[in-house]
């Protein structure tokens, strides 16, 4: 199995989403993923990246934002670590839930797990690790999410 | 990558013409300005027209939460106008679309504020 992997470290800034958006971007559709696909894919990274900059990092100059892309036969694996003291799982709200559902935040997570087809959230004392993996061409050994 | 922002007034009707992106940071912000100053000055009847808006992230989708609960506390009404599929697809996968009153007919969604 051939695979292509690249990794960017970033600052801990607005312009680091942007960034990891495009890039998103730009991998999914070399993977050969259609349009729908494309925007699913970097949208997801780049509430990913929101969630590592905002409420991991904290907008923190001193902590970096490590981005990573993998591309295997099966899958397009997206890695986005932060710095911050570990995303508490317990507490990301269902934003479905009907108390939530006019709260003006809250959605990121839920979009991710929405777009992608594995999606793992690694928290840690040293930062979060978020691993996102959409299957190429439509691979059939979906699971939704994978165990935290 | 911005985002722009225009109104005009139709039959008491403040309609707000997006286009671009309302996402974290810009486009979050000009909409809540936006907004804000509208039903500061007493436009309270506000339809966003939505349909050059081809991105928005969970930031912007807050933000159109916070805009709609803003006008409503305040007396007033907001609905939404001419969604992209992008726009209205996301709206469904978070359970908004019924929440917000979502117009595809400018003339009929100004005229369902009377």
């Amino acid at each position: 199995m051939t695979a292509d992997r690249v990794s960017y470290t970033l600052d801990s800034t607005l312009e680091t989403v942007n960034n990891a958006e495009e890039t998103a971007s730009r991998m999914a559709a070399e993977a050969g993923f259609d349009d729908e696909e494309i925007m699913k894919i970097s949208m997801a990274v780049r509430e990913g990246a929101v969630n590592a900059v905002l409420h991991g990092n904290a907008y923190d100059p001193n902590k970096k934002v490590t981005l990573a892309f993998e591309l295997t036969v099966h899958d397009l694996v997206i890695v986005i670590r932060d710095q911050g003291k570990g995303l508490d799982v317990s507490r990301i709200p269902d934003p479905l839930a009907p108390d939530n559902l006019m709260k003006t935040s809250g959605r990121g997570i839920f979009l991710i797990r929405s777009f992608m087809d594995v999606v793992e959230i690694h928290p840690s004392q040293t930062g979060t690790e978020l691993r996102m993996i959409k299957h190429v061409h439509g691979n059939p050994a979906d699971s939704k999410e994978a165990p935290q | 990558m911005t985002m722009k922002s225009s109104t005009r007034q139709v039959d008491g009707v403040t309609i707000v013409d997006l286009s671009g992106r309302i996402t974290l940071g810009e486009g979050s912000v000009v909409l809540r300005e936006t907004v804000r100053d509208l039903l500061s000055k007493g436009q309270k009847k506000i339809l966003l027209n939505l349909g050059d808006v081809n991105y928005i992230d969970s930031s912007g989708i807050g933000e159109l939460v916070s805009a709609f609960t803003t006008a409503k506390n305040q007396g007033g009404d907001l609905k939404l106008l001419n969604l992209t599929k992008k726009v209205h697809d996301l709206l469904q996968i978070t359970k908004l679309y019924t929440v917000f009153d979502v117009k595809d007919d400018e003339a009929a969604g100004v005229k369902s504020f009377s």
